[in-house]
């Protein structure tokens, strides 16, 4: 007699998940690996905009810098303090989580309008402080190195499938952790939170609390999504991470669908497929410089208004439309 | 002219605040709606004025029916709503708040013949016209509202509550005036008022509402006399 | 001290700006309830507009007027075709909050990569109407020129008509009580929708002011007004939100805070000068300097 509760349950589901991507990873090539490393990322990245905004209520436009915070913590904690890269990660997980909680209670008073413009201002204004300081690498940026994959591996286990491995198992981990965060009982609390805080305060919740709390766990959640991205792409850099990466996020987050996490991995198949369709578009179209640089963001944001005026609660949305027809 | 609301039925998000009423006030009289707090009288006078949707029911204003349009539209055919409360813009003057009842009035000498009528008729308006109107106290404030009201040359006036929180002196002098209005003129006016006393007193026909029904329609003076009405409103 | 007058020059010069900007964003707020963020993007796109007119005639002084008329009617159906639908669609649960400043996020990428196709994304430039050399005090060149004495002028004689017609006019009256309570203004027989579409109008009006005024100085480009949004975002909420007055101070604040931190610290402490000044800011006082009593929810 086996009674399962529902966190014994998803612990299940996400170590099968595990289980069958390092199975998966064995059969496919380099190219899927390599795109399916930033899947994960991308979708980890989601996640915590998912946790902030559709959770606890805050919107942020500001993950870009979040993610860049855990990164520079990541690559420097790699680079100068010589610590092993998993380490590393870590690192940048628990920076990008402190300098989360220090915000947090910084912006823990406002909401709407000044929340999403004071996070824009961070995104604008973080990238060009890494600029200044010689010890951030200035315009070059940081190297970020996570080696190759441990010898005990053995030979064949190429570049890639080591990125992969890294950058799933992160991610699974990570979103495991925040799916578990906002069931039960805690999920009711940001729920309370995010539709009706007065009642909230009222029926005992701290609502600066909670806000925080979320605040912090999510730009953990963004730096190591952070650090996982300037993996792939070898080191970090102020270019790395400008204003168009948090529109990008945020994008796949309301695509999703803002409140539930359950298919937030369709968000991060989606902001790897856009690229990709935007370029096939591109060699549709006929080449020109503007169209090849500008037709991702376009449709990109065309994408977010669709998506936050039809389908704000994601794509089931429009499957129960249809239902009750 | 008169007022006809038939099978009215008003939704407030889950709530039925308005069950199927119906009701008729004839052109250039006083009808007072009375009713215990949450009977749906403010729901009501909300939905004549343009400001919130019925769920079915019909209601005409001289023949015309006067659900489903904009509030602004039908400001201007002549329906002035005063509500509760939040009658006046605090952060305008005085002359400000008058002014915006004549904006979109193409008549100008009428709009400031108007003003001068309402300043005579509230003749401490006259006195605070620059001041702003988060200044005046609660009687003045009303009484600035159902100026404004006024300079519109309404033909019918909703009414929300003009006494809620005002004192026995002044609610008695806007009660007056209000009588004197309708006598004088062909308004018609459809008061809602928690003073069931005072406002029984001054109207023509009264409507008793309960839970979002009616429960009576009379004449005042039956009403007033009625043992029922008494004892459930009246408080004797 | 030539050092500190050129710094108060500056600043006043970059203040104006800023003004202008944070004062578009006022007007949709109040009317709307909405940051407009897609305001750089329609500052840009009056400007690429005043760029290709003086491609095709050589003349600042009508790119500047295109660029201001055209802004006022790129405002009026934005909010008439774009921000009217949305709200009409989402009236309610928790993404109602969200949704039409997520929009005018979209709509802004929208502006900006439509640019990029049309007129592709390598910086151009405006040429400034006036002379940009510093201006010569007792022999010493300052780092304040005729351009510059030429956006304060303008952006002084534009809030002198702003103030005009907001407190004296009848069209101002209107705006005024629409966005104090718009239900008031509405049992008042006000078109409150005609009213906010003309808010709108005067947004983009000044906003489209402010890129023809900014650029001059920069480069243009598809994300050239980014940063003057955010800085206009600032300046307003330093100002508090709801109100014009404070918009105007607010950018002051920020424009001198700049200017001197740039004079005499580094330039490239701008930023986060910026972003601690609203850190700063939002942390006492909660509500801007000059807001009313209401409270800073959405």
């Amino acid at each position: 007699m086996l009674t399962m509760t529902s966190s014994k349950r998803r612990l299940i589901t996400f170590v099968i998940i595990g289980w069958v991507l390092l199975l998966i990873s064995d059969r496919v090539g380099p190219l899927r690996l390599y795109q399916g490393s930033y899947v994960a990322t991308y979708t980890l990245a989601v996640a915590s905009i998912i946790l902030l905004t559709g959770y606890s209520g805050q919107l942020s436009l500001g993950h870009g810098a979040l993610m860049a915070v855990g990164a520079y913590a990541g690559a420097l904690a790699i680079d100068k303090a010589t610590l092993n890269p998993i380490l590393g990660l870590i690192v940048a997980t628990f920076v990008a989580g402190l300098f989360g909680l220090i915000l947090g209670f910084a912006v823990a008073r406002l909401s709407g309008p000044y929340l999403a413009g004071t996070t824009l201002a961070l995104a604008v204004a973080l990238p060009t402080l890494a600029n200044e300081f010689e010890i951030l690498g200035g315009q070059q940026g940081l190297p970020f190195d996570v080696g190759s994959s441990p010898e005990r591996f053995g030979e064949e286990f190429s570049q890639y499938k080591w990125y992969f491995w890294i950058c799933a198992l992160a991610a699974l981990i990570m979103i495991w952790w925040i799916a578990n965060l906002v069931s039960g009982k805690y999920g009711r609390t940001y729920r309370a939170l995010r539709d009706n805080p007065i009642a909230a305060e009222l029926s005992g919740i701290n609502v600066g609390r909670q806000k925080v709390i979320a605040f912090a766990i999510s730009s953990g959640a963004a730096g190591l999504s952070g650090g996982l991205l300037v993996i792939l792409l070898g080191g970090v850099s102020p270019s790395a991470f400008p204003l168009g990466v948090s529109f990008f996020l945020l994008t796949g987050a309301i695509i999703t669908g803002l409140y539930n996490l359950k298919g937030v991995i369709l968000g991060g198949l989606i902001l790897v497929a856009l690229p990709e369709i935007a370029d096939s578009l591109v060699s549709r179209i006929g080449e020109s410089e503007g169209l090849t640089n500008s037709l991702p963001d376009l449709l990109v944001s065309a994408l977010l208004i669709l998506a936050v005026v039809f389908t704000p609660n994601g794509p089931g949305q429009i499957l129960k439309r249809h239902h009750s027809k | 002219m008169s007022l006809v609301v038939e099978n009215l039925t008003i939704d407030h998000g889950a709530i039925r605040a308005i069950d199927n009423v119906s009701f008729t006030v004839p052109s250039g009289q006083l009808a007072a709606v009375i009713g215990a707090n949450g009977a749906g009288k403010t729901t009501l006078l909300r939905t004549l004025s343009g400001l919130k949707e019925s769920k079915s029911g019909n209601a005409t204003w001289n023949g015309n029916s006067i659900l489903g349009k904009r509030a602004e539209d039908l400001a201007r055919t002549g329906i002035m709503h005063v509500s509760d409360g939040k009658s006046v813009i605090a952060e305008l003057s005085v002359k400000e708040n008058l002014a915006l009842a004549g904006l979109w009035r193409k008549d100008k000498k009428d709009v400031a013949l108007a003003t001068d009528e309402v300043v005579e008729l509230f003749p401490i308006l006259g006195q605070r016209m620059s001041q702003t109107a988060g200044s005046l106290s609660g009687g003045e404030r009303q009484m600035l509202a159902i100026g404004r009201a006024l300079i519109a040359r309404p033909k019918l006036l909703l009414l929300d509550e003009p006494s809620l929180g005002l004192a026995p002196l002044i609610i008695e002098q806007i009660f007056q005036t209000i009588k004197a209005l309708v006598k004088k003129t062909d308004l018609t006016v459809l008061l809602v008022e928690q003073n069931a006393m005072g406002a029984l007193k001054i109207a023509d026909e009264g409507i008793v509402l309960n839970l979002g029904t009616v429960v009576a329609v009379d004449s005042a003076q039956s009403l007033l006399n009625d043992p029922a009405v008494r004892a459930a409103y009246l408080g004797f | 001290m030539n050092q500190f007058i050129t710094a108060v020059l500056t600043s006043l010069s970059t203040g104006a700006i800023y003004a202008l900007m944070s004062i578009s964003l006022v007007l949709v707020w109040r009317s709307t309830r909405v940051i407009n963020f897609a305001q750089a993007g329609q500052a840009v796109l009056t400007t690429y507009i005043g760029y290709g007119i003086i491609q095709k005639t050589d003349s600042y002084w009508i790119a500047l007027a295109a660029a201001v008329i055209g802004g006022a009617i790129i405002g009026a159906v934005i909010d008439r075709f774009f921000m009217r639908p949305i709200f009409k669609r989402i009236t309610s649960g928790p993404i109602a909050l969200i949704a039409p400043v997520v929009a005018t996020l979209g709509l802004l990428g929208v502006i900006q990569a439509s640019i990029g196709i049309i007129w592709g994304i390598s910086y151009q430039s405006i040429e400034a109407p006036v002379s940009t050399d510093g201006f010569d005090v007792n022999g010493q060149v300052i780092a304040f020129n005729r351009f510059n004495l030429f956006v304060l002028v303008t952006v002084t004689l534009t809030m002198l008509l702003l103030t005009i017609l907001f407190q004296k006019t009848n069209i101002g009256l209107a705006l005024r009580a629409s966005a104090y309570s718009p239900e008031i203004a509405k049992l008042s027989g006000i078109k409150v929708d005609a009213v906010r579409t003309f808010g709108w109008a005067i947004a983009g009006a000044a906003s489209g002011l402010a890129g023809m005024l900014y650029i001059p100085g920069y480069y243009l480009y598809p994300n050239a007004m980014d940063l003057l949004l955010v800085f206009g975002f600032i300046a307003a909420v330093i100002g508090g939100l709801d109100s014009l007055i404070g918009a105007v101070v607010g950018a002051m604040i920020l424009g001198f805070g700049l200017s001197f931190s740039r004079t005499y610290i580094s330039t490239e402490i701008l930023f986060p000068t910026a972003f601690i000044l609203l850190i700063v800011v939002l942390l006492i006082k909660p509500d801007g300097i000059f807001s009313a009593k209401k409270k800073r929810g959405a």
